[in-house]
């Protein structure tokens, strides 16, 4: 067989086919909801963020301080162990320059892109990054490597959600060695 | 092994384009009748049905394999619905190879589908409930975030620049020229893809494959049942998947370490020593232009960060050493997602007897791939087919 | 050449109306790590894993990402099935005999607690352009089928209200159970009339919980254990989607199913082999129509048996003794996982107080819910 010999299905439409109502539509708008359990490990991680500190899971076995916690090792298969805070400050694992929002529309001319990052955090064990925003850094700024520490939400403003860190800002060299330096557990 | 031996007989696929007049129901029909009829057999010699499709928030339908069952030729029959992410395509001749070569099935009928011009305003939308409900939704991601991130720190951990990853779009755009259900082939060149509007820095919109409505099947028909039905069945030799952790924001997004172990698993059961040198073609999935690349090393088909370079030599071009997407992939065929996979599949199938046309790469390849990726850059399914 | 698939190892949570105190993971994890110490093998030594579920039922799109972790499956040939887990079992029993995998992990759950609108999802499976736009509930659907069921069987609504009662009853025995109740027909027949002829209680309500099976094929699974449950049929079917297509008496994807699996498994007279079945009975008629299917009675006879007493407890061929839907929950993609669990416990004598006594064969089927005509059977032994 080959393709070029045969019929192949598949019509395309054009946006004057629906424009001029060539094509009829059905429309439906689902109405769906959910109210996802956090459960345990997860709920105390946005407790604790709701308290301006971010707090990760020890597993005994591979000796791994995780982030998000999680109340089992998915590589060792057994319960973690314990509790641990770790820093609010990290490291930019990789970074994109994003001028498009969720739904694929564009962000306005005026509209500052949005910055999302994949960020290490200090303290946990390494390469356990999170998803999250930079802030206060031009796009052209932003570098693989570089440290930043997370701006919270004034106490009374969080939820206990991810986004009681508005985003993450670039750490002076200086401030990063006084952070270094207080961080002895 | 003492395995039973699986062979491809038959495919069929619609075109791809980017709001099809027709249903996924209907796409789903006009892909398994070429498929049937290309061997000539019909849906009563079909002993069992599989479908690959997702997600259901494309074609708006919850239990969408329920919906598209009768245009997938199930009616009546055993018939299951499996899902990989974006690695399903791929995957869907793997779970007709179980079916078969388990002995449940002498001739299994492979199906998959995907309309994703249901979704409203644009399917991008789809992929915000990919993220963690919890951890990620509320901060508005959207999937081609994690496509730059990875970029980004590719390109960061092998110097590679903007400009060399383009040459991946500009090859499969004008290799799709070839392909009767293209959507987007056309001859661009690298500054075509530098200069189009940037999305999400590094990515660009000609880094990007399109949104598409398409389908595809195949037939897969034991050794017996095969020798009758063809004199040029091609094997299935290898099988292989692999899914890495959900905490995908942990992973060394450089490499694509999923990949690496799918392809082990069907080199291993395809007794592949050496994948440069023993596989002549192949079709990784590209559903962004860096993608093709970052799969190649995952495949083991060059050095890690070695990908670039041999894309610039023309190593990778129809008439090159090796191959990669002639059928023009992704990015020129159009990404039907679930039915990309299995369109690369067929187009293995084609080259290897040679009858792709076109297309038809020189020196009668008998040994060849086809792989997909998918979730949150998690999974990789990897089949090795041979002549 | 693989001759047998067994099932070596099994976990779950039991079942509750909400669990808002686990995650779906860590709910998954607590029957997964049960499996594998059940099994006594660890998930790295597994070769394959298979999730069933549904993005919806999840409210994720390609849930299947969420599958790995908690079940061990990281870096592990993975693959999720949009279908029930007995379609999962096969899918996993297919593996096993391909030759190249050993042992194969199977798992399936329910958040159902978690869905604020089950209607509006369940709702969103139907033919978009066709019945949607007419704003049918599922349960009409399924009152609908109910009505031609009673009509072509002369079965009546208190007689589909025994079904009820019995489960019921019989949930009160199963530790793992969220809905057992002491009630009587007319309780049912006085609950509230949600789309006539069905009242809320000849409807099952959700429940949560998770269930993992690990199989292995028959030289491994007796390496393992002295008591391997073994897969001895498998049956799996779609009817038409189309609603106006259908055959609404008579449940054919069972019938058909159920050929495909007697036909495996040798079996010529299941009246005769079966000792004892867990059948969908997500609406109280439901059981009495699957019965007729799996032929396990002839057509307009199962409200006749049911009412004999031979599908209780007690009785010549026990129904549901776990209380089924009705009296556990109905758990989506893991309702047939909640049915092979009862066959594994009653088959290895493991059953407590609803152990029936010297039980050899046992036959689960199950059915996808409106608006599917899509359903499996599996027949499992421990001989």
């Amino acid at each position: 067989m080959k393709l070029e010999d045969c019929k192949l299905g598949g019509t395309h439409l054009k946006s004057s086919d629906f424009e001029k109502c060539k094509v009829l539509t059905t429309e439906w708008t689902p109405n769906l909801g959910y109210a996802w359990d956090n459960g345990v490990a997860i709920g105390r991680y946005l407790a604790e963020l709701k308290e301006g500190k971010i707090i990760a899971r020890i597993c005994h076995e591979c000796h791994r301080i995780m982030l998000p916690p999680r109340m089992f090792c998915e590589l060792c298969f057994r319960p973690t162990d314990e509790w641990t805070y770790v820093e609010d400050t990290g490291v930019v694992n990789t970074f994109s320059i994003a001028r498009v929002n969720w739904d694929a529309s564009r962000r306005g001319p005026k509209e500052p892109p949005l910055i999302p990052a994949v960020i290490e955090i200090d303290g946990a064990t390494k390469g356990m990054g999170i998803l999250h925003m930079l802030g206060e850094i031009g796009p052209d700024d932003v570098k693989i490597g570089m440290k930043v520490r997370a701006v919270w939400k004034k106490p009374e403003d969080r939820t206990g959600a991810i986004t009681d860190i508005l985003y993450f800002k670039p750490v002076r060299a200086a401030a990063s060695k006084k952070a270094a330096a207080g961080r002895k557990r | 092994m003492g395995m039973r031996k699986v062979a491809i007989v038959g495919a069929g696929i619609t075109k791809f384009v980017r709001r099809a007049q027709e249903t996924g129901k209907e796409l789903s029909w006009q892909a398994s009748k070429m498929a049937l009829d290309s061997c000539g057999i019909t849906l009563d010699d079909v002993d069992m049905v599989t479908l690959g499709t997702a997600p259901d928030a494309f074609d708006g339908v919850h239990m969408k394999g329920e919906y598209l069952a009768d245009g997938a030729g199930a009616h009546r029959k055993p018939y299951m619905r499996h899902y990989v992410g974006g690695g399903t395509g791929v995957f869907s001749p793997i779970h007709g190879w179980m079916h078969v070569a388990s002995g449940m099935a002498d001739i299994c009928l492979v199906v998959a589908e995907e309309k994703m011009s249901s979704c409203h305003p644009h399917p991008q939308g789809a992929f915000l409930t990919i993220f963690d409900h919890t951890t990620e939704q509320p901060l508005k991601p959207t999937l081609i975030w994690i496509f730059a991130l990875e970029m980004n720190r590719y390109m960061q951990t092998y110097g590679i620049s903007k400009a060399d990853i383009a040459r991946v779009s500009v090859k499969n755009k004008h290799n799709a020229l070839d392909h009767p259900s293209a959507q987007v082939a056309e001859e661009i060149t690298v500054e075509d893809v530098l200069a189009s509007e940037t999305l999400c820095w590094p990515v660009n919109r000609l880094d990007i494959s399109p949104a598409s409505d398409g389908a595809a099947a195949v037939v897969l028909a034991s050794e017996r049942v095969a020798r009758r039905l063809t004199d040029k069945p091609i094997w299935i030799d290898g099988v292989g998947m692999s899914i890495d952790s959900a905490y995908w924001a942990t992973r060394d997004l450089s490499y694509p370490r999923y990949v690496e172990t799918a392809a082990r698993m069907a080199y291993d059961m395809a007794g592949i020593k050496e994948p440069a040198k023993e596989i002549h073609i192949a079709e990784p999935y590209d559903p962004f232009d860096y993608k093709e690349l970052h799969h190649m090393e995952g495949l083991m088909l060059c050095p890690r960060g070695e990908a670039a370079r041999l894309t610039a030599e023309g190593y990778t071009a129809r008439d090159g050493n090796l191959p990669i997407c002639p059928s023009g992939g992704a990015l020129g065929v159009g990404n039907p997602i679930a039915a990309t996979g299995l369109m690369k599949v067929i187009e293995i199938f084609l080259q290897l007897r040679g009858e792709a046309g076109k297309r038809q790469v020189p020196g009668k390849p008998t040994c060849g791939l086809a792989q997909a990726w998918g979730d949150l850059m998690q999974m990789g399914t990897v089949i090795v087919l041979r002549s | 050449m693989v001759k047998r698939v067994a099932i070596v190892g099994i976990g779950t949570t039991g079942f509750r109306p909400i669990t808002p105190d686990v995650s779906y993971r860590e709910l998954i994890f607590e029957a997964a790590r049960k499996a594998y110490t059940d099994a006594g093998i660890e998930p790295s030594e597994v070769d394959g894993f298979i999730a069933a579920a549904e993005d919806f039922i999840e409210g994720y799109s390609i849930c299947d990402e969420y599958c790995p972790d908690q079940i061990g499956a990281v870096l592990k040939p993975t693959h999720t099935i949009a279908g029930d887990f007995i379609q999962a079992l096969a899918a996993g029993y297919m593996m096993i005999m391909t030759g190249a995998f050993k042992t194969v992990t199977v798992e399936s759950h329910s958040k159902a607690s978690n869905i604020k609108n089950v209607d509006e999802v369940l709702g969103f499976a139907f033919d978009p352009v066709y019945n949607r736009p007419l704003r049918e509930t599922p349960h009409a659907i399924a009152g609908l089928e109910m009505t031609r069921y009673m009509f072509e069987t002369c079965t009546s609504s208190e007689q589909c209200a025994k079904v009820v009662v019995k489960n019921k009853g019989n949930a009160m025995r199963n530790p793992y159970a969220a809905f057992g109740a002491d009630i009587s027909e007319k309780d049912v027949m006085n609950s509230e009339p949600i789309s006539l002829p069905l009242h809320r209680l000849d409807i099952a309500p959700h429940a949560d919980g998770a269930v993992v099976a690990v199989l292995a094929d028959g030289d491994t699974a007796l390496a393992l254990t002295d008591a391997p449950i073994w897969i001895e049929g498998l049956g799996w079917c779609t009817d038409t989607p189309t609603l106006e297509m259908r055959d609404w008496g008579e449940a054919a994807y069972a019938r058909i199913a159920a050929e495909m699996a007697y036909k495996m498994a040798g079996i010529a007279d299941p009246v005769g082999m079966i000792d004892f079945a867990e059948i969908c009975d997500e609406y109280s008629f439901k059981e009495l129509q699957h019965m007729e299917a799996l032929k396990l009675c002839r057509p307009g006879e199962a409200a006749h048996l049911l009412e004999s007493g031979a599908t209780s407890f007690t009785g010549r061929l026990p129904i549901n003794v776990s209380g089924g839907a009705l009296g556990v929950g109905h758990l989506f993609e893991a309702s047939g996982a909640h049915k092979i669990l009862e066959l594994v416990e009653q088959l290895r004598g493991h059953a407590g107080a609803r152990q029936i006594p010297d039980v050899n064969i046992g036959l689960a089927q199950v059915w996808r819910g409106v608006p599917t005509a899509t359903g499996a059977v599996a027949i499992l032994s421990n001989m």
